[in-house]
């Protein structure tokens, strides 16, 4: 099949591509733009290590064609630290060690924040729903919830 | 385990010091900045110039013999470099080797990478591809035509054990058994472990419960699919970046089975998505060279996640019996078990680490195991997690429970008057020195998670676990930059990222110089001296021996500088709080000299600072658990939920506490997992029908609460900072532990595993039936 062509903005970068139709928006990032911090576990949609947002949705970007970016805003981990200075998530995540092997961490860094920006205070058990799609096999998901409501808390600046 | 103690490994006493470092929780942990950016590298983020995407073909069929594989369309279509199959690979003859805490045989070895004479599970690999892009090597795949000859074939464990059973290997005689049995059969092996006289032990116990327990396989479930890049020059050289547990031993592998020399295989370990003992064993990375070397360009191979469910190692499934006395007291008077281990494919389960740890938990006198090695049509096993434990840990610590209850005791109580202890004699060999078990017990049952009332279908279970510590072949550099920072290069892999800096805390403590000034890094394999895998709990009790070992070697070199520009003997100089110092005010009045200081000089009195280790460590200390669980049955939907978790282990001493309590919740969560909802779903076929994570359903943040945990410090006595394994015995006592709990709940015994909501509602049913029954009985 022909390659379409594909304008899209990749953390704030605008992108010009040629895509196959059968490319996911995770191969586009990780094969093409050589963006590898956002992570295959499933490809089905399952594990959530792919986790990117789309015009601030947050997606599986294997469930994603590269051609549905067209015209559209993605978020990736790559665009998640201000230069130097990490989002409050990812240095919440380092302070209680919320992360091991660290391949499902883009993911739930990614899913954490749209959380946060949709729901500045959820409760613990908000928080345990809104990740039940992003699979961790190393923590046990204790230190991931603390490190959100701590990262959550300083956000509000409480 | 599979290898004897050797007399020449090393131990270093325990010293009882104060510590600035370790004990400590650092916020700068080396690699946690590159994972929250994404920067981190795994294998499949890596890219090569040139390089071309692999694939393999995988059988359809759970046994069948391959008649002819025809690959002439495939490798005809544009845009394939290399197809090979059985014929590209050379035959192995049998020789057993240590992998983890499993042994393999390269007969095997050779087989399950690439099918030769038949194919024996679903997803066996029959040939593979290298191709411009993954979709030309998917196409290819379609171009291969394998004529195969179906068989039949058993998936069981016990269907596989009967005389009428389809047998998987024709020349495999039980072994373990005298005389030679007459004919070939799927028990590839007996084993046996006694202590004392175990007729004598039944005939002294008062109170004897006989149970019977089936567990399926269940997965490591590591996030990161299997994955690897080979590049095999011109010259004859391989370099291999991949996803694994241990680097040594994958060269030590890939090169046996392609007939190469060690010192041209370069295997460099990248970040490891997740192991669990499931990135023990080649797979891909023997295909990707050959096809590297075939095609002249840099091979990349990524498994898809059903691949990794279908041809990489579950667990064993089992079938195991429990038969257990005691006295109305509540004293354990024998222990027997029989277990019987499917080892998939090809033999080598981890029957024999199961039949030797069984019962090592309890003081006991008359203890006999007997354990069979069973092949099966499926992937062949791998370690997983403290491997083979927590299916015999459901029998033994179930049946503890109901003995408990018997006679009237607390469960916690119970094993307490039982518990092993410094001197307790192993039905596996060894007098057991000092360990943490008893102080286990004592602290669950301390814990105010005990106080919490429990209302309605709510039940409280206990269970306990055990698991040794391998030690084996560790090497590691510390070299000293000239500004008086410390490098570690070490050999051993960092699987969760907590091992590089308990090595950072461990060498900035010895050298006396700040943790920040401490960087350490994995080195591949032609940067070391081997270094066996991170398996049997042994990552940082052993790699840190290393790191001491090399440390005051680093520390020696000090020492012979200040003596050189001091003029006087190295033996007058010694180092503390981080400096080189006088022996005694009569060796001179010299300004002590640190690190710094040191390094700066060190080119002018001999060359650089570096300290090496090249060390066979004995034993990183046996480790005990207990754990406490609250549940909830749902009777509607026979769902169980977690409501309350209390892990307490025994860490010998916590470098970096925080992250050992992260690996207890995550081993607690595995179990959970293993306990209520994981398992190995086969149709009638034998093909997998739950190969994706939407059907192989692991726990989800949703699924659990918050996990309590302790850790318990005695220290072990061979370790100089008194360091134990922890990362295996947090599996071990969910599964047991649930069980117990749903007893408690609702008073039903569940022996099949997992405990889903299936399994659950038809024990709840039997036992409505069974209650009315005898009530029906007690009105007659």
């Amino acid at each position: 099949m022909a390659k379409q062509y594909v304008n899209t903005t990749i953390n704030g970068d605008n992108h010009e591509l040629l895509c196959d139709p059968t490319q996911t928006l995770l191969d586009v990032l990780r094969d093409q733009l050589d963006m590898t911090g956002t992570k295959e576990g499933c490809g089905t949609g399952d594990c959530g290590a792919c986790s990117v947002t789309m015009d601030g949705v947050l997606v599986c970007s294997c469930l994603v064609m590269g051609v549905e970016a067209n015209g559209k805003k993605v978020e990736t981990i790559e665009g998640m630290a201000d230069g130097d200075d990490l989002h409050p998530l990812q240095q919440k995540f380092i302070e209680h060690i919320a992360l091991q092997c660290g391949i499902c961490t883009p993911g739930l860094l990614v899913a954490s924040k749209a959380l946060l920006e949709e729901n500045p205070d959820p409760t613990e058990e908000e928080i345990r729903y809104w990740l039940a799609g992003n699979l961790c096999r190393c923590t046990g998901y204790h230190k991931i919830i603390e490190a959100v409501q701590d990262a959550a808390r300083e956000m509000r600046g409480a | 385990m599979g290898r004897a103690p050797s007399p020449f490994a090393t131990k270093i006493p325990y010293e009882e010091k104060d510590l600035k470092v370790i004990g400590s929780n650092p916020t700068a942990r080396g690699d946690a900045v590159d994972k929250v950016t994404g920067r981190a590298r795994y294998a499949s983020d890596i890219k090569l110039p040139g390089q071309l995407m692999g694939r393999v073909l995988r059988s359809p069929h759970a046994r069948a013999n391959i008649i002819s594989i025809d690959v002439s369309e495939a490798e005809a279509l544009p845009g394939v470099k290399a197809v090979v199959c059985r014929d590209d690979f050379p035959d192995m003859e049998v020789e057993h080797a240590a992998s983890g805490e499993l042994m393999v045989n390269f007969r095997d070895v050779t087989r399950n990478m690439m099918a030769r004479e038949n194919v024996l599970y679903d997803g066996h690999p029959v040939a593979a591809v290298a191709a411009i892009s993954d979709a030309i090597a998917k196409r290819a795949l379609k171009l291969i035509k394998v004529e195969y000859e179906v068989l039949p074939h058993v998936i069981d464990v016990r269907d596989a054990m009967r005389p009428d059973a389809p047998v998987l290997h024709e020349d495999q005689f039980t072994k373990g058994v005298d005389p030679k049995p007459e004919k070939p059969s799927n028990i590839a092996a007996r084993m046996e472990s006694k202590l004392g006289d175990i007729e004598k032990g039944f005939e002294e116990a008062e109170i004897i419960i006989e149970r019977e327990y089936n567990t399926k396989p269940v997965h490591q479930g590591y996030i990161e699919p299997q994955a690897s890049i080979a590049n095999y020059t011109e010259g004859g050289i391989a370099e291999v970046w991949t996803g694994t547990q241990g680097h040594f031993v994958f060269r030590a592998q890939i090169a046996k089975l392609l007939k190469m020399d060690l010192s041209k295989v370069k295997v460099i370990p990248t970040e490891l998505g997740g192991g669990f003992g499931g990135k023990n064993n080649v797979y891909l990375e023997p295909l990707a060279v050959v096809l590297s070397k075939k095609s002249n360009r840099p091979v990349k191979m990524v498994m898809d996640r059903d691949e990794v469910f279908r041809a990489t190692g579950p667990t064993s499934g089992t079938n195991v019996r429990v038969k257990m006395g005691c006295t109305k007291e509540g004293r354990i008077t024998a222990a027997q078990a029989e277990l019987n281990y499917q080892s998939g494919a090809y033999a080598g389960s981890s029957l024999p680490l199961a039949t030797i740890t069984v019962f090592t938990r309890y003081d006991l006198e008359n203890v006999s195991v007997v354990g069979h090695d069973v092949t099966t049509n499926r992937p062949k096993v791998a370690a997983y997690r403290a491997p083979g434990a927590p299916m015999v840990a459901f029998g033994v610590e179930t049946v503890v429970d109901e003995m408990a209850r018997e006679c009237g005791m607390d469960p916690i109580d119970f094993r307490l008057k039982n518990a092993a202890k410094e001197g307790t004699q192993t039905h596996f060999g060894p007098k057991l020195g000092p360990v943490g078990y008893i102080q286990t017990l004592e602290r669950a049952k301390a814990h105010p998670h005990l106080q919490e009332k429990l209302g309605p279908d709510q039940g409280r279970g206990v269970a306990s676990g055990f698991w040794f510590t391998l030690g084996a072949e560790t090497s590691a550099t510390v070299n000293i930059g000239e500004d008086g920072t410390a490098t570690l290069i070490f050999g051993t892999v960092d699987v969760t990222g907590g091992s590089r800096s308990a090595f950072g805390m461990i060498v900035a403590e010895e050298l006396g110089i700040p943790f920040e000034k401490v960087r350490t890094m994995s080195g591949d394999t032609s940067a070391l001296g081997f270094n066996f895998m991170t398996a049997g709990s042994r990552g940082t009790a052993a790699g840190s021996m290393a790191a001491v070992t090399a440390s005051r070697k680093a520390i020696a070199r000090m020492c012979e500088i200040a003596a050189r520009k001091w003029e006087v003997e190295p033996d007058q100089v010694v180092w503390e709080d981080g400096r080189a110092r006088p022996a005694g005010a009569n060796v001179g009045d010299f300004e002590p000299m640190t690190v710094a200081e040191l390094a700066k000089e060190a080119a002018w009195f001999g060359g650089s600072i570096a300290g090496h280790a090249e060390i066979n460590v004995a034993q990183g200390g046996p480790g005990f658990g207990t754990h406490v669980v609250d549940v909830e049955v749902d009777r509607r939907t026979g769902g169980v939920k977690i409501l309350r978790y209390t892990l307490i282990q025994d860490a010998g001493k916590a470098v970096y506490p925080e992250f050992i309590e992260g690996q207890f919740q995550g081993g607690a969560v595995q179990g959970i997992g293993t306990a209520l909802n994981e398992e190995y779903i086969y149709n009638d076929k034998g093909v997998l029908e739950n190969p994706g994570f939407l059907d192989y359903r692991v726990p989800v943040a949703s699924d659990v609460p918050f996990i309590n945990t302790e850790i318990v410090e005695v220290p072990n006595p061979d370790h100089p900072y008194g360091i134990r394994g922890i990362g295996e015995v947090p599996i071990i006592p969910p599964l047991p532990a649930i069980a117990n709990a749903i007893h408690d709940a609702v008073g039903i015994r569940l022996r099949d595993h997992p405990m889903s909501p299936p399994k659950v509602l038809k024990a709840l049913k039997d036992k409505m039936v069974e209650d009315l029954a005898s009530r029906g009985t007690a009105a007659e």
